[in-house]
């Protein structure tokens, strides 16, 4: 059984048809990229697998529940429980520390370990930055503490969206990493971008267009980037 | 976590909170002063009545029943009448029950003399006498407080103590004689004549004017009444009257044990009324309806208003609250919709919205108590010349008030969060 599986979905707003009858399974511990043009419903698609929005039309299998038929409030729980979410724009609280922000999750989700989130934050590089408020921390810095927030709870899947676009090339890297280190974990990993390269890593990119699966591509050269960093180590 | 949470969104968004504080001070120092005020108004506004007179006159029993029979009015009366009371339980009237609403209250005598002539009503009083009670208190008390509206067209008020064989004559009778300040004059009756000095001419606009006024002991000389009163007018801070208090006055036997020691226990004219009765000996004690009824209305529209500024500026004080808190709630919708993003249910991040409004609502709240406390002492000294007593019961109320105004306002704020859809805040649709 697939850990997601989109059934048929739609999503309808009025005439529009933001998404348009899409099929599309993902396994446990794969790496899939969502790209396309904007307006091509890549953040509506995000918005129904993190259980921030409901299809129109269809079935979203997550661990085999059916999401598109709970309510709000199992949702929430749902979201808690199996979901990291990243953001382009971060979405930190501005009057708590980084370390607090990564707290505020485990606050959430079941009770906050300080020790724990530290070591989140030593995780993506920033356990001295721990006491800084978000506005002390530049952008790359900002989104490692989202990506330890993400992280903190140990979800079955984590949902990225534009994780790179406010970053520059040196963070960009920092990140990818991270999300390699992720994926060699096990972790399930969707991460909607515009980025090419950041498409490329992926073990599959989703292209989408108008709401529909233009097409699928199989990354060949996943993992060999690794291998040859590894030998040229050895 | 959740204090964490707390205290951060309050000591790293000052300017937002210092915002509702702010409003929520203004709200509670308004209720403060108007509930301070208005509590306090019974008492500064009865004192303005006391300028009208006293409200409660006592006469002997004898003589009451006399007059409810006959209807006896002029000198017949006088003659007629002959039961007086005893000036030596006078003081009795400062150990009742409600002694500390008795604020002003004189002895009067009356009798007619002749004067060139012409037969005078002369009066027997206190002018400004000073008391020292059996209760250790002091007292200045006496005609020139419960005539305080006469008018002195020549002369000055008499002293007491300086003018123990003065006079004070009514503006007609002085007319009539060709009397002026300065002036002796000679009364007499068949007991005893005496040379009085005008002190003073006075001008009331009523039957005074045709009478003299005296110190007692010279009336009592005069009409061989010593030790002896005609009545006391007694000036007392009451309560207006309700249905209990009328029913008392009727028969206070007629009243059950509970309701009488409620009626016993408030200061109805009646139940002051009841008390002097009860210390005087062979006494009639009787509000004077007009001055009761009129000090109970006045009374009770101040109250009515003051009643109505509170609840305005509570509404008010509702409404900015409300502005605010929504507006906070609509700028921290990133904030808050990446809460429920993350897992937060509905009924957390409302807690956590409301634990912070109310912690600012209570330092605000506070503030405002004695930011209002000094608004009320500007009233009453502004208002009343004298300071506003600070109520304890205003603090339990304002309290009161601060939670329900606050949890009011905040209800458009809390309605708004739980509608907030998180993909909608975090995508900026």
């Amino acid at each position: 059984m697939s850990l997601l599986e989109l059934k048929n979905v739609s999503k309808i707003y009025g005439p529009l048809k933001a998404l348009d009858d899409i099929s599309l399974k993902v396994e446990e511990g794969e790496w899939v990229a969502i790209m396309g043009p904007s307006g091509s419903g890549k953040s509506t698609m995000m918005n129904i697998i993190s259980c921030l929005d409901k299809p129109s039309l269809g079935e979203v299998l997550l661990d085999g529940v059916d999401i598109a038929k709970e309510s709000s409030k199992k949702l929430t729980e749902i979201r808690r429980d199996k979901i990291g979410l990243i953001f382009q724009q971060f979405h930190l609280v501005n009057y708590l520390t980084a370390v607090e922000n990564v707290m505020v999750a485990q606050y959430y989700h079941s009770m906050p370990d300080e020790q724990e989130a530290l070591e989140a934050l030593e995780r993506v590089g920033l356990k001295d930055r721990a006491k800084h408020l978000p506005s002390q921390l530049s952008g790359g810095e900002q989104q490692r503490v989202c990506i330890a927030r993400a992280l903190i709870n140990h979800p079955e899947i984590i949902l990225a969206d534009e994780p790179t676009g406010n970053l520059d090339e040196a963070n960009e890297n920092i990140v990818l990493d991270l999300f390699q280190q992720l994926h060699d974990e096990g972790t399930t990993l969707i991460v909607v971008t515009h980025d090419p390269e950041v498409g490329e890593v992926a073990q599959r990119t989703v292209i989408l267009n108008h709401g529909k699966i233009d097409r699928e591509i199989i990354n060949e050269n996943f993992g060999k980037k690794k291998q040859e960093e590894q030998s040229n180590e050895a | 976590m959740f204090l964490r949470m707390v205290r951060g969104a309050l000591f790293r968004q000052k300017g937002k909170m210092l915002m509702i504080a702010f409003t929520i001070l203004l709200g509670a120092s308004l209720a403060t002063s108007m509930l301070n005020v208005m509590l306090d108004v019974g008492d500064k506004v009865n004192q303005e009545l006391k300028a009208y007179g006293a409200n409660i006159t006592v006469v002997p029993k004898e003589n009451s029943v006399i007059d409810d029979i006959y209807e006896l009015e002029g000198e017949n009366a006088d003659e007629i009448k002959s039961a007086y009371l005893k000036e030596d339980e006078l003081g009795k009237i400062k150990t009742i029950f409600w002694a500390f609403n008795i604020v002003d209250f004189a002895p009067f005598i009356d009798t007619t003399v002749n004067l060139n002539g012409s037969e005078v009503k002369l009066v027997g009083s206190w002018y400004n006498h000073h008391l020292s009670l059996p209760t250790g208190e002091e007292l200045d008390t006496g005609v020139t407080s419960l005539r305080s509206w006469w008018d002195i067209t020549d002369g000055e008020w008499a002293d007491e103590q300086k003018d123990t064989n003065g006079v004070m004559v009514g503006t007609l009778l002085a007319q009539t004689q060709g009397i002026k300040a300065g002036d002796t004059i000679t009364v007499s009756t068949k007991n005893a004549t005496k040379n009085l000095k005008v002190v003073g001419i006075f001008d009331c606009g009523s039957d005074e004017d045709e009478q003299l006024y005296t110190t007692l002991d010279n009336a009592q000389e005069l009409s061989n009444t010593d030790g002896l009163l005609s009545s006391i007018e007694v000036s007392a801070l009451t309560t207006p009257d309700n249905e209990l208090a009328r029913k008392a006055a009727k028969d206070p036997s007629s009243l059950s044990i509970a309701d009488y020691e409620t009626w016993y226990c408030t200061a109805y004219a009646s139940s002051i009324c009841y008390q002097i009765q009860e210390v005087i000996t062979d006494s009639v004690a009787s509000p004077v309806r007009q001055v009761a009824e009129s000090e109970g209305a006045i009374m009770e529209k101040t109250q009515l208003l003051m009643i109505l500024i509170t609840i305005l500026s509570l509404v008010g004080s509702a409404l900015g609250i409300s502005n605010l808190v929504t507006a906070s709630v609509m700028e921290r919708s990133n904030e808050l919709g990446l809460l429920k993003a993350i897992g937060a249910k509905d009924g957390a991040i409302s807690a956590l919205v409301l634990t912070e409004i109310m912690i600012t609502a209570l330092f605000g709240g506070a503030a405002g108590y004695f930011v209002g406390y000094g608004f009320a002492q500007i009233i009453g000294q502004t208002v009343f010349g004298s300071a506003i007593d600070m109520k304890p019961l205003v603090i339990p109320i304002v309290a009161v008030l601060i939670v329900v105004v606050t949890l009011f306002g905040s209800i458009p704020a809390i309605r708004t969060l739980l509608r907030m859809k998180p993909a909608e805040v975090l995508h900026g649709r």
